[in-house]
């Protein structure tokens, strides 16, 4: 593998990795906080690339789409919050993991009622559209470089917003002790709601960005959903930070396991995830049990 | 119509089927400090809990400021004035010192702001030692001038106090009921829980005995003083 080769894999191992990271963030925060086993998070990844596929027909703009996009899942978020998750707060994980399978099933008949069963593409915006070449045969694409670049950014402010905001500092709170949060007066069930809704708008903008070099595809959430968990179980459950690390090696495991070990691909991320338990069974960043 | 900061009337409790308080009346005005006494299990915490609305009540009414507030949400009624330091603490030990403060900051009914961050460290000048300090490493009694002064924070008219001294030795018991007493003298209304007898009658303006969830004696420190057999009987002093 020359070095051109090599660093346009790591490129593409950083992208994946950070996309991940948008998924699997929100992912890890409804469940460190809230306790919640959301299996119907990657369908927000779906919702919001045929959003993002939808509007961008409409509008003619990826970035309006986005805009539009963002407003449609944080809504459909909030509703969501209010009229099921709020009833599973104190229920077992089994009731959880069954309503929420159940909602994969409704996104996706939802999905092929409105959108229906066929592969779409959505167009790279043009001012992104280039590749910056490397050598003679080998470019770069600049939008590969523009969704990594983005990814940090709302890495940025995800720590921003938790470490440094008062919001933050209530939602580790709510994530400690839920009662003494609320007998300062502060009203538990409308973080909840934002951090659900923040948690799944996430989700859906990963899909955005994604649509235009990953197509727009009936069932894209579900394969999403399982490397997602693996991000946040090697992480460390709850821990965004252990997120941000484990979405990072998992999507460089997976780009140089294609390369290095094609025969064994498929397995890499989850012989990683192995490797990370016998070492530290709770994950990278175990937070403390709730 | 008069001047109650807090009333509760015919106060009912159950967990779950045992009949925990059995027809409480108690009541609260501006900027008295209320005892509130009795031994283990005869429902001192379940009250403060009720009132609070952590636990509900099953019949009775509770006002607070003018409000009722017998089915609200705790957070509501916190804002109505009122702010309640648990039994065990219940800081938090993921958050900084600063942040514990911080987090809980807001103007008290009316929009006062008499209580601000650095009020707070000026009434608890250790706190201010430790502001970077996880909430988890703090001492017992740092650990309890830290939910004093997190409640202040949100400047109540009312502040309730279930055992704020337990577990602590009597040199940072001493610290405390000095703090009690000059929290008491800016006139915020205060209820304590406490199992030292006289400290606690030093400090009140009207002490209240609870016995299998009843209000068997409610009186001053006089009162209390005069009828040795009260304390014999309902508190084994």
């Amino acid at each position: 593998m020359d070095v051109y080769t090599f660093l346009i894999q790591v490129l593409n191992g950083l992208q994946y990795g950070l996309l991940l990271f948008l998924v699997a963030s929100g992912l890890t925060m409804i469940f460190g906080i809230m306790g919640i086993i959301n299996l119907a998070h990657g369908s927000f990844y779906m919702i919001g690339a045929y959003l993002a596929w939808a509007f961008a027909a409409a509008t003619g703009s990826l970035f309006s789409a986005i805009l539009l996009g963002l407003v449609v899942s944080t809504l459909i978020g909030v509703i969501l919050e209010w009229t099921v998750f709020r009833r599973l707060y104190h229920r077992d994980h089994l009731y959880q993991v069954l309503l929420t399978f159940g909602l994969i099933m409704i996104f996706e008949e939802l999905r092929s009622m409105t959108f229906g069963d066929d592969v779409h593409s959505v167009a790279i915006p043009a001012v992104f559209s280039a590749a910056i070449p490397l050598t003679d045969t080998l470019s770069y694409p600049v939008y590969r470089l523009v969704i990594s670049a983005t990814c940090l950014v709302v890495a940025m402010l995800i720590y921003w917003l938790i470490q440094h905001t008062r919001l933050g500092m209530m939602i580790r709170a709510g994530a400690s002790n839920r009662e003494m949060v609320q007998v300062l007066g502060i009203d538990i069930k409308l973080v909840y709601t934002l951090v659900f809704a923040l948690g799944l708008a996430l989700a859906a903008f990963a899909g955005m960005i994604a649509a235009p070099i990953s197509t727009v595809y009936p069932n894209m959430g579900g394969q999403i959903l399982i490397i997602s968990f693996v991000v946040v179980v090697v992480g460390g459950i709850g821990s965004v930070k252990g997120t941000l690390l484990a979405a990072l090696m998992i999507g460089m495991a997976d780009t140089f396991g294609k390369i290095v070990l094609p025969q064994i691909a498929s397995m890499s991320a989850y012989l990683l995830m192995a490797a990370v338990l016998l070492w530290r069974p709770r994950g990278l960043f175990a937070v403390g049990g709730r | 119509m008069n001047h109650s900061l807090l009333e509760a009337r015919g106060i009912h409790t159950y967990y779950g089927a045992s009949h925990i308080l059995r027809g409480i009346d108690f009541t609260v005005r501006r900027g008295e400090t209320v005892g509130l006494m009795g031994r283990n299990g005869m429902g001192k915490t379940t009250l403060l809990k009720t009132l609070m609305g952590v636990v509900p009540s099953h019949k009775g009414e509770i006002r607070i400021n003018g409000h009722v507030t017998t089915r609200s949400q705790p957070c509501r009624i916190a804002r109505h004035g009122v702010a309640y330091v648990p039994e065990g603490r219940g800081i938090f030990p993921n958050l900084s010192v600063r942040e514990n403060l911080v987090m809980a900051a807001r103007p008290g009914v009316g929009g006062r702001r008499d209580w601000t961050f650095e009020r707070a460290l000026k009434t608890f000048p250790r706190l201010g030692e430790r502001l970077g300090h996880g909430g988890g490493q703090l001492s017992g009694g740092e650990q309890q001038m830290l939910t004093i002064g997190r409640a202040l924070m949100t400047n109540p008219d009312l502040l309730i106090l279930d055992e704020a001294t337990e577990g602590l030795a009597p040199i940072i018991c001493r610290e405390i009921w000095t703090v009690i007493g000059a929290i008491r003298d800016t006139g915020i209304a205060t209820i304590i829980v406490d199992k030292n007898f006289r400290a606690i009658s030093s400090i009140t303006d009207r002490n209240v005995i609870l016995v299998k969830g009843n209000v068997v004696f409610e009186g001053d420190r006089e009162a209390l003083r005069s009828q040795p057999e009260v304390l014999k009987n309902f508190l084994g002093v």
